[in-house]
């Protein structure tokens, strides 16, 4: 046995690893030690722990087996899992924490005498108030990380579903848990403890499916913010300072993700959560796209502009991790290298399903992560590049945002690929992207329309270089 | 007087806000996928409460309800702390810079 003083600094001392764990990440360079301090941080968190139970019977036995498991599951997924599907993961992860948050809730609701909380029936309030919350907002990432996670594997359809009267139902039903939660403290009565539970489950999924698709980032940051709270709200039950850092740190660091997010498609986070977006007029647009003329070309033409060019700009998108074309994109461009000319990677904030998905797929694909930039980084560029090469990208390119205030994208960020002498835009099809508007930029003179899968285009051009 | 120990720990809660805030937005954009990651794998550090839980009481009646789910939050977590730190470890490796040009 440990003194609890002793027990208390070293929480301490894994909360400031972690601190350390997440400042490593502002330079590639330090974020492998980062990580480093992250894993010896939590090895002290488990340590000390295990040793203060103190018990070293058949419960530390069940410990051990069942940590190796959990840690076999989690090794293996973490060495099988292909880079493209990382925003699943992401979400399948998080809906861990939110599960684990609820079942850590339960059982200190049940047996509140193992971590000083009064008896059962006579629970202190504060601590009530602190798990049922820990409770509820862990149950709701749970589901919410679910629904997440179905939609981005596609195995449920990415389009926002919605009903009449929802944001007032996820309202009411909000105002529910309140009472709810007033009244468990009031009473003391279980069964309010675990309808608070099941109410915060129903609500995780009504909150999560009326959001599509494409605003996935705003998604996944925000149940990462949610999976902090959660285990904030544990930390203050648990007295656990390294529980109550972490949750803030993971909150604050989900809160923040989000934040960029909608700013990267200019829109507010209440207006992303509420969902929903030109999902109405998609018809009338798709009329009169078919009557304007666009230029389409070929893989040679595409080789031939790019040989000639002196800079190239590359802008990866969803579709680039769709097709898995980042591979083939690195050789186009060692081709292109070869030939004398200067390659960048322009990444837009909101590219892909979560923050940083091009960056971590370019990574991948061994492209230096010096060649790569962001947004506000390399936009002057486009005005003095010869070719610019869309590679899965289509509302982050959209001229429309600067220029026409009726347009539900109107003053997004864009990348002013238009600028370019002239724009290759590798698509499938001339449909529109997840915002259901045309492009404007399918139709400019310097556009060059390569109507192919990503990937596939790529090679043909990789082969005629 | 005596300050209850809450109003310490909602001290230390407020002022993690506030480095967290400070810590991630020095976050450079390119590893915002590993920091969520990460963030993943050290928020489960929950897995402390369920020790303790799991582990409380005798060792005869090891399997109170209040056990087991501490028993299943501990696997949940260990997928989580494993998953989260090895796959992050997976992505950190692969950010390489420009080899030098050679001349």
């Amino acid at each position: 046995m440990i003194s609890a003083n002793l027990l208390a600094i070293f929480y301490l001392i894994s909360g400031v690893l972690f601190i350390l764990a997440l400042r490593g990440l502002s330079s590639p360079e330090t974020s492998r030690q980062g990580n480093l301090f992250g894993i010896i941080g939590m090895a002290i968190a488990i340590g000390v722990t295990i040793v203060s139970a103190g018990s070293f019977s058949v419960g530390f036995l069940y410990l051990l087996i069942l940590m190796l498991i959990g840690g076999a599951i989690g090794t293996f997924i973490a060495f099988k899992i292909p880079m493209t599907a990382m925003p699943e993961l992401v979400a399948g992860f998080h809906s861990l924490v939110g599960l684990a948050a609820v079942f850590v809730a339960i059982s200190a609701f049940l047996n509140p005498e193992i971590f000083n909380l009064g008896s059962p029936g006579n629970i202190k309030i504060a601590s009530l108030i602190e798990m049922s919350l820990g409770a509820a907002i862990g149950a709701i990432t749970f589901t919410g990380s679910i629904i997440a996670f179905l939609k981005l594997r596609g195995i449920m359809s990415g389009s926002p579903i919605t009903f009449f009267g929802q944001h007032y139902l996820n309202l009411a039903l909000g105002l529910i848990l309140l009472c709810l939660i007033f009244y468990l403290c009031k009473t003391q009565i279980d069964s309010w403890f675990w309808t608070i539970i099941i109410i915060s489950f129903l609500l995780g999924v009504l909150l999560i499916i009326p959001i599509g698709g494409a605003d996935m980032p705003v998604v996944i940051s925000m149940l990462n913010s949610y999976s902090g709270w959660a285990a904030a709200g544990i930390g203050f039950t648990l007295e656990n300072t390294a529980l109550i850092i972490t949750g803030a740190l993971v909150g604050s660091s989900g809160a923040i993700l989000s934040y960029i997010m909608c700013k990267g498609m200019n829109r507010s986070f209440f207006n992303v959560i509420l969902g929903g977006w030109g999902a109405t007029d998609q018809s009338t647009l798709n009329k009169s796209i078919e009557q304007k003329p666009v230029k389409s070309g070929n893989a040679d033409d595409a080789a031939f502009l790019m040989k000639n060019a002196s800079s190239v700009i590359i802008v990866p998108g969803y579709g680039m991790a769709v097709a898995q074309a980042q591979h083939a994109l690195r050789e186009m461009v060692d081709a292109l290298k070869k030939n004398g000319v200067k390659v960048t990677y322009a990444i837009h904030p909101v590219a892909g399903r979560m923050p940083g998905h091009m960056n971590v797929l370019l990574a991948e694909a061994n492209v230096p992560y010096d060649e790569v930039f962001e947004l506000e980084e390399i936009n002057n560029d486009f005005a003095n590049c010869d070719v610019a090469y869309v590679i899965g990208a289509n509302d982050v390119t959209n001229p429309i945002a600067k220029s026409d205030p009726q347009s539900p994208i109107y003053g997004m960020p864009i990348l002013d690929v238009e600028k370019s002498k002239s724009v290759l835009f590798v698509k499938r099809s001339l449909s529109p992207g997840y915002a259901g508007i045309d492009n404007d930029l399918f139709y400019r003179d310097n556009t060059l329309m390569l109507f192919a899968d990503a990937k596939k285009m790529t090679e043909e051009i990789i082969k005629s270089l | 007087m005596e300050i209850d120990p809450f109003v310490f720990r909602l001290s230390i809660f407020i002022l993690s806000i506030f480095i967290g805030y400070y810590v991630v937005w020095s976050v450079t954009p390119s590893l915002h996928t590993p920091l969520m990651s990460v963030t993943n794998a050290i928020s489960s550090v929950i897995i402390v409460g369920a020790i303790i839980a799991a582990l409380a009481g005798e060792s005869g009646n090891i399997f109170d309800t209040a056990n087991i789910f501490g028993f299943l939050a501990i696997i949940l977590a260990a997928v989580n702390i494993f998953g989260g730190f090895l796959v992050t470890q997976r992505m950190l490796a692969m950010y390489k810079k420009k080899k030098k040009d050679k001349k």
